[in-house]
């Protein structure tokens, strides 16, 4: 049974983080080159994290599995990142911009952690401005804001509809400017393929280099996992191709409790998928729905018609309808299953039903159309460009599409997982967006975690290892990881069976998406739990991997991830399964109000659920975290 | 307006560079493709031409992609003769089959320039640009030390241009459409972003200094404004960047000769 204490410092709430960071240990500034820290990652968390612990001294290591850091996933983020800067004078503070992340996160989040990052959140915003981040500006020169779900106060810092890549890139800069100066050493091409644990504590890893096959041990006194999120697990996703659940997955069978992995988040506005061969579904941010209006036609038959030929009187804007003071801003969860309703009820769009219109004409009548244009251009060329239709003159058509993952390794108020020397930061962790999260949250977390929070945290670690005592990568427990991974590769080129490894991941994903997706139910759970072991006997058996492991080899990067979804993809269900109630974007419809919102049970659930490995084919252990509410009430959350 | 109908499917041969390894000599490969929707994009015709070929135990076709929406920049191929393909203003990934006739012979390539060595197939190895910028692509600010976001004003016009520089993906189409491989838009719009805001100002002279040495030294070529450059770029970035880099450097490399320095500075990187 892991051992999952907290951590959270004891006080009021707004005063934990200041009392924490003055009472926790810290490393000597002398002392500090002596550490060696790796980071996995160089997204917004692992570079401004990378970027950070080498500017206070430690020798870090930066592992990517891109060509190049600046690639990291986060680079897609659109629509912005929230901060409580309260600049636009409209209301917005440190404790509104918790609560509204309490409540989005359906109050399945931990108070303190989400304090913290609202109290970080308004650093994050003067360390990008001073990195030369091009956030939108008004005419005076002052930051530009702009209004996302779940608020209802204009908190968004945003840079077109590029604030994932000008974070980033921000982000990449000071860890360039380390790497220059040899502070980091970074790797990319390297893909984190084990865990190496010694006396219980994470001490290294070992990679497989993407471009040479070579596999290498290296050893540390701290790793630091930021290696995002595990969304592609049901194939198609908003992310990025590459995005994959290796690293943490392997940590996971390591001995690193996974925590609440069925909270997955569906975004309500991404691009309608078009056919079999689809690679991947593309965000319309939801910035969008500032302006635009959500609707479908009222009347089944209309369902095919020209969008033009329905007359006002006909349309159901079914957000402002049932979430009158939220409106097109409700929540995603909120927007995405009210979406699946519609469709569900056959008043669906487009050509296969599964869509519903996002809708920009009175948005230009007010603005014009050169209006719309600055706001949102790039957008609308996104979406032209894959649909070939204007979106000025017809409305778009958008459908719910599987987006970011709020479970990920448990982690301590320290960042720390039940696994002592290992970080967990951004995405890959669970900690602070409950069951859903809100928008423009992400890449506050990310960049809080990496430039505010582990440079304080890891500190308190490492001033309880004796410096220079890392240990050397000749011990067996080094030798018994490489093994592993090199065994592992060694039998998916064995198998030598017929199917590509893409049938193998689009199978998984549809059993994911029709057995965990928006709704779920106790059978649909109950079935996939039955194909997804049998799909994985499949696979390894019928799976057709070419080459070798010796050189650059995309089928076999590919075939170990996909395993590793596999494996995943059953703790989600399993995850799902056992949560009896809906929160946030876990949906259970057993457990709903006759208005079809979610129904929460605090008596029973108001805790994390924290899974550890307990070997191969046997059932993972469920160990739970209680949630203990002081400041907040849990209520049932209304946006109506 | 309707998208293409779906169902009306188009076939194409590809010429497709195939080449082992960055000492390995290449060559071109034909394959077909057929039945392929008009909505599908060129990667993923790649993909369905990949999964064939795995499924018969045959190398698949190595290229580089990601976020398969125009943004991270890996992607990176020389379609029919030209760095993203046909189309102004997108990436390699956002390049769709409707944009090709049915029967169409279509050659894909790696992006061809000495600092970019093949790594295999149509992948090539950019990590030059990464040097580049650690040469000085940044402003120093150490976490933690930044002044209250809103204590310095940036002109709206300022922030906007300044935001059409920093638009650059870093995908190196502008050195592979450059026939002397000249890195000069993907450095001058770093160069240009910084140079526009009042945060970049202490480490101008500096840093356009630093980065220009940098790109010569890796091999990159001269600019001879061909501006080919920016007709591939895939976000659009205007080659006047290039010009306004130049002026940098020639006001910086006065300055630089000519300013009195205090002894007593140190170094430092
Ligand atoms: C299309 C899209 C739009 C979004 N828009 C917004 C938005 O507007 N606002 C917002 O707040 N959030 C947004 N999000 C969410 C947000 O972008 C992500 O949650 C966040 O960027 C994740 O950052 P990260 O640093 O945790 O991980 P990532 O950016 O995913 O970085 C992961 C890093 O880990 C490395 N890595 C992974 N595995 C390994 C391994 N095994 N070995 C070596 N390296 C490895 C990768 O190379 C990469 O460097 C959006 C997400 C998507 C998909
Ligand atoms: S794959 Fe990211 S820009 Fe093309």
């Amino acid at each position: 049974m892991a051992k999952l204490e907290s951590k959270i410092p004891s006080g009021p709430l707004a005063d934990k983080w200041r009392k924490h960071k003055a009472e926790i240990k810290l490393v000597n500034p002398a002392n500090k080159r002596k550490y060696e820290i790796i980071v996995v990652g160089a997204g917004l968390a692992g570079a401004s994290a990378a970027a950070t612990l080498s500017e206070l001294g430690y020798k870090v290591k930066c592992f990517v599995f891109h060509d190049s850091p600046r690639r990291a996933h986060s680079i897609a983020a659109q629509g912005g990142i929230n901060a409580a800067k309260n600049y636009q004078n409209d209301g917005d503070s440190v404790f509104r911009l918790f609560y509204d992340t309490i409540k989005g996160g359906d109050y399945r989040s931990r108070e303190a952690n989400v304090h913290r990052l609202a109290e970080v959140s308004v650093n994050i915003i003067d360390q990008c401005a001073a990195q030369g981040v091009p956030f939108a500006r008004e005419y005076g020169g002052l930051l530009a804001n702009r209004s996302f779900g779940g608020a209802q106060v204009s908190r968004t810092f945003y840079a077109r509809g590029q604030t994932g890549q000008q974070l980033l890139l921000g982000a990449y800069s000071a860890l360039m400017k380390m790497a220059g100066q040899g502070a980091v050493e970074i790797f990319p091409n390297e893909e984190m393929s084990d865990l190496v644990i010694v006396d219980g504590q994470a001490k290294g890893i070992i990679t497989r280099n993407l471009n040479t096959g070579e596999v290498r041990r290296w050893s540390a006194d701290a790793v630091v996992l930021a290696t995002g999120g595990y969304g592609n697990v049901f194939n198609l996703s908003t992310y990025a191709r590459g995005s994959n659940a290796t690293a943490i997955w392997r940590a996971y069978r390591r001995g690193a409790c996974f925590a609440n992995p069925c909270y997955t988040q569906i975004h309500p506005t991404c691009i309608p998928v078009s056919g079999d061969y689809q690679s991947k579904l593309t965000l319309m941010s939801e910035s969008l729905r500032n302006d635009g209006r959500i609707w479908v036609p009222k009347k089944k038959e209309d369902c095919k018609k020209d969008p033009a030929q329905i007359a006002e009187e006909d349309r159901d804007y079914y957000l402002e309808r049932i979430y009158p003071s939220f409106g097109n801003l409700a929540p995603r969860d909120v927007s995405s299953r009210a979406a699946k309703r519609m469709c569900d009820e056959g008043r669906g769009v487009g050509e296969t039903g599964l869509g519903v219109y996002l809708d920009f004409a009175d948005a230009i009548s007010r603005f014009g159309e050169a209006g719309v244009r600055e706001r949102y251009g790039n957008l609308f060329d996104i979406y032209h460009e894959i649909t070939n239709e204007n979106a000025y003159k017809t409305p778009m058509r958008i459908f719910p599409a599987v987006h970011y993952t709020m479970g990920g390794l448990w982690v301590d108020y320290n960042l720390m997982s039940n696994v002592p020397g290992l970080f967990v930061l951004g995405e890959a962790n669970f900690s602070d967006h409950g069951a859903n999260r809100l928008g423009a949250s992400a890449l506050m977390q990310g960049l809080g975690d990496g430039y505010f929070v582990i440079p304080y945290t890891i500190g308190d670690y490492l001033a309880s290892q004796k410096p220079g005592s890392r240990p050397k990568t000749d011990r067996p427990e080094f030798s018994q990881a490489e093994d592993n991974v090199r065994g592992i590769s060694k039998r998916l080129l064995a198998i030598d069976g017929k199917e590509p490894v893409a049938h193998f991941h689009k199978r998984l994903g549809k059993i994911l998406w029709d057995g965990c997706g928006m709704a779920r139910t106790k059978a649909s759970l109950e079935k996939a739990l039955q194909e997804i072991p049998a799909l994985r006997e499949e696979f390894w058996k019928n799976l057709k991997v070419p080459g070798s492991a010796d050189n650059l080899n995309q089928a076999l990067e590919r075939a170990n991830r996909v395993a590793d979804f596999l494996e995943l993809g059953e703790l989600l269900c399993l995850d799902a399964l056992e949560r009896e109630e809906s929160c946030g974007g876990h949906f259970r419809e057993e457990h709903q109000y006759p208005d079809g919102e979610c129904k929460r049970d605090d008596e029973n659930f108001a805790h994390v659920a924290a899974w550890e490995f307990q070997g191969e084919g046997k059932k993972p252990l469920r160990n739970t975290e209680p949630l203990n509410y002081e400041t907040v009430k849990m209520s049932v959350r209304s946006y109506k | 307006m309707v998208a293409e109908s779906s169902t009306s499917t188009i076939s194409v041969t590809l010429r497709v560079w195939r080449q082992d390894g960055p000492d390995k000599p290449g060559r071109f490969v034909v394959y077909k493709a057929t039945d392929l929707s008009p909505n599908m994009s060129l990667l993923e015709m790649l993909d369905v031409v990949n999964n064939e070929l795995e499924s018969k135990g045959q190398d698949p076709i190595a290229f580089a992609h990601d976020c398969r929406e125009g943004i991270c920049g890996t992607c990176s191929m020389v379609i029919d003769g030209k760095p993203h393909g046909p189309h102004k203003g997108v990436a390699t990934c956002q390049t769709y089959m409707r944009s090709f006739a049915d029967g169409a012979v279509i050659t894909l390539e790696p992006f061809r320039a000495k600092p970019f060595p093949v790594i295999k197939d149509l992948i090539t190895d950019r990590s030059a640009f990464d040097k580049i910028q650690q040469a000085g692509g940044f402003i120093s600010v150490r976490t933690g030390a930044a002044p209250d976001a809103n204590s310095i004003p940036v002109p709206k016009d300022a922030a906007d241009l300044a935001m059409d520089a920093a638009a650059c993906i870093g995908c190196g189409a502008c050195v592979a459409a450059c026939k002397n491989a000249s890195a000069m838009l993907f450095v001058s719009a770093k160069v240009g972003q910084y140079s526009l805001l009042p945060q970049g100002q202490p480490e101008r002279d500096r840093r356009v200094l630093a980065m220009v040495a940098s790109m010569d030294d890796l091999g990159f070529g001269n600019c001879t404004n061909q501006y080919e450059c920016s007709a591939a770029c895939p976000k659009l970035i205007s080659h006047d960047f290039i010009a306004r880099m130049n002026r940098d450097y020639l006001a910086a490399s006065f300055r630089q000769a000519l300013s009195p320095k205090s002894a007593a500075a140190s170094g430092g990187a």
